[in-house]
């Protein structure tokens, strides 16, 4: 029992976070900085983060993960670190060649009060960055939100650097996603593409973190968002934000810079949320909903009703990111199943207001938090106060659904013992149809396991 | 080589080709895209393997997350090292100072965990916000009775091997603690083993067929009370020369106890290895132990090895490594396999170890401090390497030119010291090198 040290008794905990269900903020900037082509994320301070964070997303994809750092020493933490990072950018353009570097802070370099903007600006002045070549920085101090707040971050910065209103409207819509996949990113184009809207999705990490076996290393891959595509958001007839923590940031900015309008929706995962989003879909690129899609819906309710039986009254514990931990509850509810308890790490007020909606009347006994001591540890506790039937979430939910005997669906960042994640989207009826199949996989794998031998069942 | 940066051209030395010295301990370039982690990274995978003490970070939770059980370091009894616990610091923290936050977190934890000891490990910004983690430790230890002992890790403060040095002075405050213990005249530490996919209870096991009695290990499987006592062994043997030889040094100046450097990987250096501890305590009959074991292990284990020798005769290998120590032991552990060493680096090796890896290669063989992802494919490219060894950020480039891999990092799986290890390693690189996924690339 790994986790032994865990007590069914829930004490008020004041400083302590133990197993957190969330990490910091400059992971996902490197993560969304790698969702744009061309670019090489650059962390600003120690070289301890940049390989953590490179490290952390390589285990979670199996693909080379490339950032570079600006390898702080006692003199910068001191002086400041501006001579490291002028001298970065040198360094970056001559050895590495990108066409952008996407700058992010540390906890470190916001403490002694470096100003990304300054810095860059001076790196601007010197002739440090060549012609046609960009260097965009985002603040995302660790000790500030989560994950999810620095790839908000990110994206936010570029739409402010690189979109441009030229008063030429094109027909296109933006599609800003909150935090989700590379096989996520491909199923929303997809999507888009059988709706007929032209539309830019950033960021984009599929054919960056998926990349097929070539015998060949590409520092930088064919895939992410380009800068003209960028650029051209500004000129948009509308943006689709999925994700109040993740996308609505960058939404609001290029509402304010280039005057597109956005309608915030959550990322579609699930029967509602897809629902949501392709009628955000089709308002916005002005198309009625094309019969495959109607038909793609319909595969999903049919999946739904044929499994009904053995999702119903189900209790079920998840953790993770709540622009993805939203909808999935809402599923769960309209599966008839019973999301007890949820927990994550990242804070938000909005997290409480949408969990009581989804919640309040189907599921009153459900408990959920965000913020600080929303961690595992927690969940586990309340997981032995009250057992549940299934636990989803990342990686480190195994701990839990060992001792305790739960079947678990890896769900969220990081996983590090499981693929899939990468080719197999969640979003869309597609992913909703993928996300029934690993629940009720596990579900039914662990009643074939323990049913005593007269109820074993052959067909199910 | 134009695509270096150059100023790292000191660094790269190809055999044979200039005779300088392989440039090392230098601090990485701003803007490259080292493979090297921070101090704090050093201190922590030293000080993690000791199961029933308490290591708790204090920072925001980034360093906690991305240390949260991540090496592998086994234990046989306590758990507690794999669970991660942090103050979380934010805004507020920031600002105002953490230290009551970590004083409340010691006690909630102490008085939960009854550890045997804690470790506090500082974090970048705990440097810059002047939190006194020193007193607050101090007041721990006075109020709960423990030793709460200061890790000052913040990531800046130099390189990882100097947070290796860092865990040292902490292990160091507890050796010496117990003076009630008197083991037999024939026994041990050993240093620089972190007991990775149970490594150390391969070691142990031949030691104690050697009748040499292990004091304690630091830190693999490591427990407070038995390095409390470490200071009482006749001999400190030390593994892994970057992460605790200052720690050996430290105990051979405050108790007298001399030390040695061993590598357990491959048939040549384990056997060393038992033979020098043999040699210091000058037993003729721990002497023929020694060599019986030897043989015997010897004699099992050539012929088996006999058929992966002739399907990866002539293939060469890359290895990039965390210290330089273990890279010269995987160049001799490859040659037994037939293998030849074409490019050899590490992140943290010194002057010493590069000499030797100089007088050990073959010529033509690269040779290099700190590389880079960039480097390290032109490198395989040039030199048509079949096999990469290296840890969890080498592994997909290597996968991706098409290169067999072995991990010789955090993420082993199978046990890779003593003679068993050799096996595992030939059976390891065999699987990779001749996989046949190999052959459907393009």
């Amino acid at each position: 029992m790994l986790l032994r040290h865990t007590t069914s008794n829930v004490k008020e905990r004041k400083a302590l976070t133990v197993n957190p269900a969330k990490t910091c903020q400059p992971v996902g900037a490197m993560y969304a900085a790698l969702g744009v082509h061309g670019c090489l994320p650059h962390s600003h301070g120690s070289q301890g983060c940049c390989s953590y964070h490179r490290s952390a997303l390589t285990r979670h994809y199996k693909e080379p993960v490339m950032a570079a750092t600006s390898s702080f020493t006692e003199g910068s933490s001191v002086f400041g670190g501006q001579a490291n990072l002028l001298q970065a950018i040198d360094n970056i353009f001559t050895i590495y060649e990108p066409d952008i570097i996407a700058v992010h802070s540390t906890c470190l370099s916001e403490t002694i009060g470096d100003d990304l903007g300054q810095i860059v600006k001076k790196a601007l002045d010197d002739g440090k960055i060549p012609e046609g070549k960009h260097v965009v920085q985002a603040s995302t101090p660790s000790y500030v939100g989560s994950h999810v707040t620095g790839y908000a971050n990110m994206l936010e910065a570029f739409v402010k650097y690189f979109a441009y209103n030229t008063e030429e409207k094109i027909r296109q819509v933006n599609l800003l996603s909150g935090w989700v996949e590379p096989s996520d990113m491909r199923e929303l184009k997809r999507i888009a593409g059988l709706m007929d809207i032209k539309t830019v999705l950033l960021p984009d990490t599929s054919d960056v973190l998926d990349t097929p076996m070539t015998g060949e290393y590409k520092m930088y891959p064919k895939g992410g968002t380009t800068v003209e595509e960028i650029a051209s958001m500004g000129n948009s007839m509308k943006t689709v934000a999925m994700g109040e923590w993740g996308a609505k940031s960058a939404a609001v900015m290029l509402d304010n810079k280039c005057k597109v309008p956005f309608s915030l929706t959550e990322v579609p995962i699930g029967l509602k949320a897809t629902d949501r989003f392709i009628q955000e879909l089709s308002l916005a690129g002005k198309i009625s909903i094309p019969e495959v899609i109607t038909e793609e819906r319909g595969r999903l309710v049919d999946v739904i009703t044929d499994m009904h039986q053995y999702l119903y009254g189900k209790r079920v514990a998840l953790f993770g990111d709540p622009d993805t931990l939203i909808p999935l509850t809402e599923f769960l509810v309209d599966l008839d199943m019973k999301p007890v308890y949820i927990v994550s790490g990242t804070p938000g007020k909005v997290f409480d207001k949408r969990m009581a909606s989804i919640l309040s009347e189907k599921v009153p006994e459900a408990k959920y938090k965000n913020g600080p001591q929303a961690d595992m540890f927690l969940m586990h506790q309340w997981i032995k106060e009250e057992p549940v039937d299934l636990l989803i979430g990342n990686t480190y939910g195994k701990y839990i659904s060992r001792d305790e005997g739960i079947p678990f669906v890896r769900m969220g960042f990081p996983i590090l013992d499981r693929i899939g994640h990468s080719y197999f989207p969640t979003v869309g009826y597609q992913g909703a149809i993928r996300i029934l199949e690993k629940m009720l996989g596990v579900i039914m794998d662990q009643q074939d396991a323990t049913a005593p031998e007269e109820s074993f069942e052959l067909v199910m | 080589m134009n695509s270096f940066l150059k100023d790292r051209e000191t660094q790269i030395v190809t055999k044979g080709k200039n005779s300088a010295e392989v440039a090392c301990e230098k601090n990485s370039l701003a803007g490259s895209v080292s493979q090297r982690a921070c101090v704090f990274c050093g201190s922590r995978v030293v000080l993690y393997p000791i199961a029933d003490a308490l290591h708790v970070i204090h920072g925001p939770v980034g360093c906690a997350s991305y240390t949260w059980d991540i090496r592998g370091a086994l234990s046989s009894g306590p758990q507690l090292h794999r669970l991660s616990f942090t103050t979380d610091l934010k805004e507020k923290d920031v600002v105002f100072g953490g230290e009551k936050k970590l004083y409340h977190s010691l006690c909630e934890l102490i008085d939960k965990h009854q550890p045997k000891a804690a470790f506090v490990f500082s974090t970048c910004i705990i440097g810059v916000i002047g939190d006194d983690v020193e007193a607050v430790c101090r007041q721990v230890t006075r109020e709960k009775g423990i030793d709460v002992i200061p890790v000052m890790s913040e990531g800046f403060n130099g390189t990882k091997k100097d947070g290796y040095k860092i865990a040292c002075d902490a292990i160091s405050k507890l050796v010496g603690t117990d003076d009630s213990y008197t083991p037999s005249k024939y026994s041990i530490n050993i240093l620089g083993d972190f007991n990775l996919a149970g490594e150390l209870w391969i070691l142990a096991e031949y030691y104690r067929k050697l009748g040499v009695e292990l004091v304690s290990c630091m830190t693999g499987d490591g427990r407070v009370a038995e390095i409390r006592r470490a200071h009482k062994a006749t001999l400190n043997v030390v593994q892994c020369s970057g992460s605790m030889v200052h720690l050996a040094k430290d105990m051979k100046e405050k108790y007298g106890i001399p030390f040695m450097k061993v590598s357990y990987f491959g048939i040549e250096d384990m056997s060393d290895a038992l033979y020098e501890v043999a040699r210091y305590f000058k037993d003729e009959e721990m002497m023929e132990k020694a060599r019986t074991l030897v043989r015997d292990e010897i004699s099992k284990l050539l012929p088996a090895l006999q058929p992966y020798r002739q399907k990866l005769e002539g293939k060469k290998a890359a290895i990039y490594v965390g210290g330089a120590f273990k890279a010269i032991s995987l160049v001799k552990a490859l040659r037994l396999i037939g293998m030849k060493t074409v490019v050899v680096g590490s992140q943290t090796g010194n002057t010493d170890d590069y000499k030797l890896l100089k007088e050990l290669c073959d010529d033509g063989t690269i040779i290099v401090d700190d590389s880079n992802p960039n480097e390290l494919s032109e490198f395989v490219k040039l030199t048509g390497a079949n096999l990469f060894i290296g840890g969890v950020k080498e592994r997909p480039i290597a996968h991706k030119l098409g290169l067999g891999f072995c991990d010789h990092n955090h993420e082993r799986k199978e046990a890779l010291a003593g003679y068993v290890g050799m096996m595992n390693f030939a059976k390891e690189v065999y699987a990779s090198v001749t996989s046949p996924v190999w052959k459907f690339i393009k």
